[in-house]
């Protein structure tokens, strides 16, 4: 039995920590309107995004999991979809649909912005009274699906922050959590640890193909990666190569096995720790957890990383004691007593389950309290 | 032109140190080539930590080492593989002495072939 927080139970079964009602544009072109909705009715939040518009193939299907899965996502109670034509904004409400949850759809051909807006505000509105009156209940804790992954990394992260995420992974995934995890190409020099703690042969499969693929399209590119991966930032920090950074990111996925690899926006089928084939870019990176399914995200950082969501709470945690001093607005966890030996693991381990509770249960992470709601579609290759 | 604020490198730098008897640098792992810097680190005889079997040992330090960067624990030849977590985290570009600050300007990816 893992400890009781207060979530909201949804229509499917999940369970959310946070009750948004959402307008979400299918299209860049829908964005203005979304965004006037939310204008009119404060309550309500609206995901602009750049993407929607004559893509195809591998890339829509991508973009087609990622609304839906947002849309889906626990932590919203209630949608409106609103894009340019009624073909594909249907696709996206009816998939969300399937959640259970309240859901309609506009599309703004041949009845302009402003009357969509008319129409989809006086939804919107409603929605937001009718989540307004639903209760968090007692959930156990171990029903949160939660997603991690760290940014502007730097030495401290593998010595303090993510072995720090590692001791709640554990605990959650052995009481019968699941925890998603991925940044494919920043395994690179530690990918054989992971392929080594895939629970079946299938699986290790999957993990290895998704790697190769995303390495030989790295290296198609003929580019040189020093400064983009590691980062600028990283490099700053100490961070000197690829393999450097890939071990101290997978100091934080603890020692429980990888029981499935997804494709990205997958949601999980498996309890347990779950790898994603997925770009290490921060805000992409938690948009697809999203998708997957995530309610609350653990964000290890060294140099500081702003990086929040709309819809799944990101806690930020650094061992770095500059970080740590200087961006203490960004910062929810301080474990920089590690460093200097001041404060044990298993410590630092039981502050951040602590702290995951009480976000769990409403507390608003420095992002959220920030207004930090980057919502970033990954997109694979160029538009038709 | 100036905005009045100082560039971002002077802004900065201020000093990050541990009180006493805190470690200057920790070590993942024994066996490992380098350590991190856990606060700033000036020349001299230095506190190291190994983490995993918990031993400390004494370091003498040649150059300033910034918190979060690394030293060599070791005499390390050019082109050879540097161990971290026990494992290879690339090759020395050059020969780097034990007690100086091992970076980007003498270690290198063993892994993305066309990162300089």
């Amino acid at each position: 039995m893992s400890r009781e927080v207060l979530g909201y139970r949804r229509p499917d079964g999940r369970v959310g920590v946070r009750n948004h009602v959402v307008v979400l544009p299918v299209d860049d072109l829908s964005n203005a309107v979304c965004e006037n909705v939310a204008r009119v009715v404060p309550g309500v939040l609206a995901l602009p995004h750049p993407y929607g518009r004559l893509q195809y193939g591998e890339d829509l299907e991508l973009t087609f999991r990622t609304l839906i899965g947002n849309g889906a996502n626990p932590n919203v109670a209630a949608a409106v979809v609103i894009g340019i034509e009624p073909n594909w904004t249907q696709r996206v409400a009816e998939g969300i649909a399937r959640a259970g949850k309240p859901v309609e759809a506009y599309s703004i051909e041949r009845f302009g912005d402003l009357r969509t807006l008319a129409a989809a505000a006086r939804t919107a509105q409603g929605m937001l009274q009718d989540a307004s009156e639903l209760r968090r209940e007692p959930v156990e804790r171990r029903e949160l699906v939660i997603s991690i992954k760290c940014g502007e990394s730097d030495t401290t992260t593998g010595l303090g922050s993510c072995p720090t995420v590692a001791r709640v992974v554990d605990r959650h995934v052995q009481e019968g959590g699941t925890v998603i995890f991925g940044e494919t190409s920043e395994l690179t020099g530690g990918e054989h640890l992971i392929a080594a703690r895939c629970q079946t042969e299938e699986v290790r499969s999957k993990f290895q193909g998704f790697y190769d693929r995303y390495l030989a399209e790295i290296e198609a590119s003929g580019a040189d990666l020093l400064g983009s991966q590691p980062t600028q930032g990283n490099i700053r920090g100490g961070l000197s190569t690829i393999e450097e950074k890939a071990l101290g990111n997978i100091a934080k996925t603890g020692t429980v096995p990888v029981v499935d690899a997804l494709a990205m926006a997958e949601t999980p089928s498996r309890p347990g720790l779950n790898f994603m084939d997925s770009s290490s870019a921060a805000a992409e990176f938690i948009t697809l957890m999203g998708a997957a399914g995530a309610v609350l995200h653990l964000f290890p950082t060294g140099q500081g990383n702003v990086v929040g969501n709309p819809l799944v709470p990101v806690i930020k945690i650094t061992a770095n004691p500059l970080t740590a001093r200087t961006m203490a607005e960004h910062i929810d966890l301080d474990v920089s007593d590690l460093l200097w030996g001041r404060c044990s693991l298993a410590e630092a381990g039981e502050r951040l389950m602590a702290l995951v509770e009480r976000v769990a249960n409403g507390r608003l992470t420095c992002a959220e309290a920030l207004g930090h709601r980057e919502f970033v579609l990954t997109k694979l290759y160029r538009s038709a | 032109m100036g905005t009045g604020l100082p560039k971002v490198e002077e802004r900065d730098r201020e000093r990050i140190e541990a009180g006493e008897g805190a470690p200057h640098f920790l070590v993942h792992n024994e066996g490992d080539g380098v350590a991190v810097a856990v606060q700033d680190v000036e020349p001299g005889p230095a506190r190291v930590r190994y983490l995993d079997s918990g031993r400390d040992a004494e370091l003498e330090v040649r150059e300033h080492v910034p918190l979060g960067h690394k030293v060599a624990l070791m005499d390390l030849g050019a082109g050879v593989e540097v161990i971290e977590y026990r494992v290879p985290i690339g090759r020395t570009r050059v020969p780097v002495e034990k007690g100086r600050w091992v970076h980007v300007h003498n270690l290198r990816s063993a892994r993305w072939g066309r990162s300089r």
